[in-house]
């Protein structure tokens, strides 16, 4: 009572409180409390919701509630051809669309059989490591400012912006690229495009140290997040924990190294590894990763060999259409590939590559069609949520969100 | 010895009388194993020391529908210490189709459980929390079923009341 008596100074209100025999600020404080966060909340990153228990402001348990962006792909993928699918990979991850692009035609290759021309495969891992980039900066901008950093956010949305036009200029898209063919890409990469990469580049690594130099020399931003959220590597790992997130917990995992594809085996680069697995690790890990790109990205462009972006395989490639245009054959086969698609074996194959969230793997089941018999998305986002409940137990309400951005999910793949 | 030989005599040897079919195509090692003897297998492969595949990195559901064993569970796993993807498979025989759970062994398969109970109705027995993942509850189909059209079932969504 002498505590309420300190609080409440005005006599009046004091004496009313002593009237109410059910309210006491003891009381309330020990209540435990259900609070609904989401889906429409700006720090969850689109439409997850979840639902706290709260002791005070201390998180007692967390339940993640998915499929408020439920599509259907995969419902979708089963009654429609392998290339028309292409365009509604741009919608899962929609922050690295190239990326999605290029793992979608690389496991539908696997299990057709078709090898896509050299050139076509260093153009397919340039855009993914500009892709890469791209979103490395939306999850380090937003996270930051999901922590109170505004000023992060327009100077990587700038970076990012740049990336967009090279897009533009490579895909004739900005956002929703579907660059990627089955056998190749859409179109070559001319001199212009190039230029314009060399020079991101070049201008790209001053513009990251400035950020740098914002972010590491705040001691507000490092002691906010240092500690918060800590994912052990046997809870990573248990978890089905992947990309980033599991490589800030210590684990040197990467599917370009482990099982390279395209050209990965060729070029030079490290997998950065943190111990902490806090979200202060998964932030400093994204920069390291963008650095890594940029390396890939100089060697690519010095060992991007000249040639055909396109497989010469008419039964299972669709021609150009300059050359349906003009020519006989090319046509027919038009045709036949449209109307009857491209018909992979019997049998089933999983492929996965390594994107900026995760491993997106695709499975995929043919029955010989034209159309997959089952496609099944194994999306980054979706695994990386399912650790949510389990490394936000015990923290506090505002740390929610810190971790929420610091496992940067994306809810258009989570919810497929 | 690779490693695809190596899972392959370990599996023959400890579950001879379980396998129905050890198959490899596009350099996909897949075991087609009884669904009574899945969670021996995965706690076999886990916890054996040459093996130890720690991650689930996906389980799914095939739905054959004319075949007469109606759905398959496809799982997919990974091994750090060999750096090999593996595939499981369990082809369920009647109705109700269900089979074990391995949450208690991969805890990541409570989720993708979850996911295979929502899109086909495949009860998985023992799950700590086996509730829909996409769909609202009270759902009553299972869209991924090959019986589920593709323009979904009229009136099966309960829409909000427009105002008055």
């Amino acid at each position: 009572m002498d505590k309420i008596k300190k609080v409440y100074s005005d006599e009046k209100i004091y004496k009313k409180l002593l009237e109410d025999n059910n309210i006491t600020i003891e009381d309330a404080l020990e209540n435990e409390m259900v609070i609904n966060m989401g889906p429409q909340h700006p720090a969850t990153h689109g439409v997850l919701r979840l639902v706290l228990r709260l002791d005070g402001e201390t998180v007692l348990k967390v339940v993640p509630e998915l499929g408020y962006l439920h599509r259907g792909y995969e419902k979708m993928a089963e009654n429609m051809s392998f290339i028309e699918f292409i365009p509604h990979t741009d919608r899962l991850d929609y922050t690295a669309t190239l990326c999605n692009n290029v793992a979608y035609v690389l496991a539908v290759e696997k299990l057709a059989g078709i090898e896509a021309p050299p050139r076509a495969q260093w153009i397919r891992m340039i855009v993914a490591e500009l892709a890469r980039i791209a979103a490395h900066m939306i999850a380090i901008g937003t996270f930051a400012m999901d922590v109170g950093a505004v000023t992060m956010v327009m100077w990587t949305f700038r970076e990012r912006e740049r990336i967009q036009e090279i897009f533009d200029r490579v895909a004739g898209a900005r956002f929703t690229t579907s660059y990627t063919r089955l056998g190749g890409v859409a179109s070559d990469i001319d001199d212009e495009a190039i230029k314009m990469i060399k020079h991101f580049l070049d201008t790209f690594e001053p513009g990251l140290k400035d950020m740098d130099d914002l972010m590491l020399h705040n001691r507000i931003f490092i002691e906010r997040l240092e500690g918060i959220g800590v994912l052990s590597k046997e809870d990573a790992i248990a978890f089905g924990v992947t990309g980033p997130n599991l490589r800030a917990s210590g684990v040197e995992y990467d599917v370009r190294k482990a099982k390279p594809y395209l050209f990965y085996d060729q070029v030079d680069f490290n997998i950065p590894t943190y111990k902490e697995g806090d979200s202060l690790a998964r932030y400093f890990l994204r920069g390291d990763e963008v650095r890594e790109s940029v390396k890939i990205l100089y060697q690519c462009l010095e060992k991007i060999p000249a040639g055909e972006v396109l497989a010469n395989d008419p039964k299972k490639v669709l021609p150009h259409k300059t050359e349906i245009y003009t020519k006989m054959e090319e046509l027919i086969h038009d045709f036949m590939i449209i109307n009857h698609g491209i018909n992979p074996p019997v049998g089933d194959s999983f492929f996965s590559v390594e994107n900026p969230k995760g491993e997106l793997g695709f499975y995929i089941v043919s029955n010989g069609t034209g159309q997959p018999w089952r496609m099944k998305i194994r999306s980054p986002s979706f695994c990386n949520l399912q650790v949510l409940p389990k490394i936000c137990q015990g923290a506090m309400v505002s740390d929610v969100i810190a971790i929420i951005g610091s496992l940067d999910p994306v809810m258009g793949e989570a919810d497929k | 010895m690779d490693a695809k030989e190596l899972i392959t005599n370990k599996v023959k040897e400890n579950f001879s009388d379980s396998i129905v079919e050890i198959t490899d195509f596009r350099n996909d090692l897949s075991i087609v194993i009884l669904p009574n003897k899945i969670l021996e297998l995965a706690k076999f492969l886990k916890e054996n020391d040459e093996l130890s595949f720690l991650m689930c990195k996906d389980v799914t559901a095939i739905d054959w529908a004319t075949r007469k064993k109606r759905f398959t569970v496809v799982y997919h796993i990974y091994s750090f210490k060999l750096n090999f993807n593996l595939r499981i498979k369990a082809n369920l025989e009647e109705e109700p189709y269900r089979i074990e759970t391995v949450t208690s062994i991969w805890p990541s398969a409570n989720w993708y459980e979850r996911e295979t109970y929502d899109m086909f109705g495949i009860e998985f027995l023992n799950h700590p929390d086996l509730r829909r993942m996409y769909m609202p509850e009270g759902f009553e189909y299972h869209p991924l079923r090959k019986d589920f059209p593709l323009l979904g079932i009229p009136d099966s969504l309960p829409l909000p009341q427009k105002p008055e």
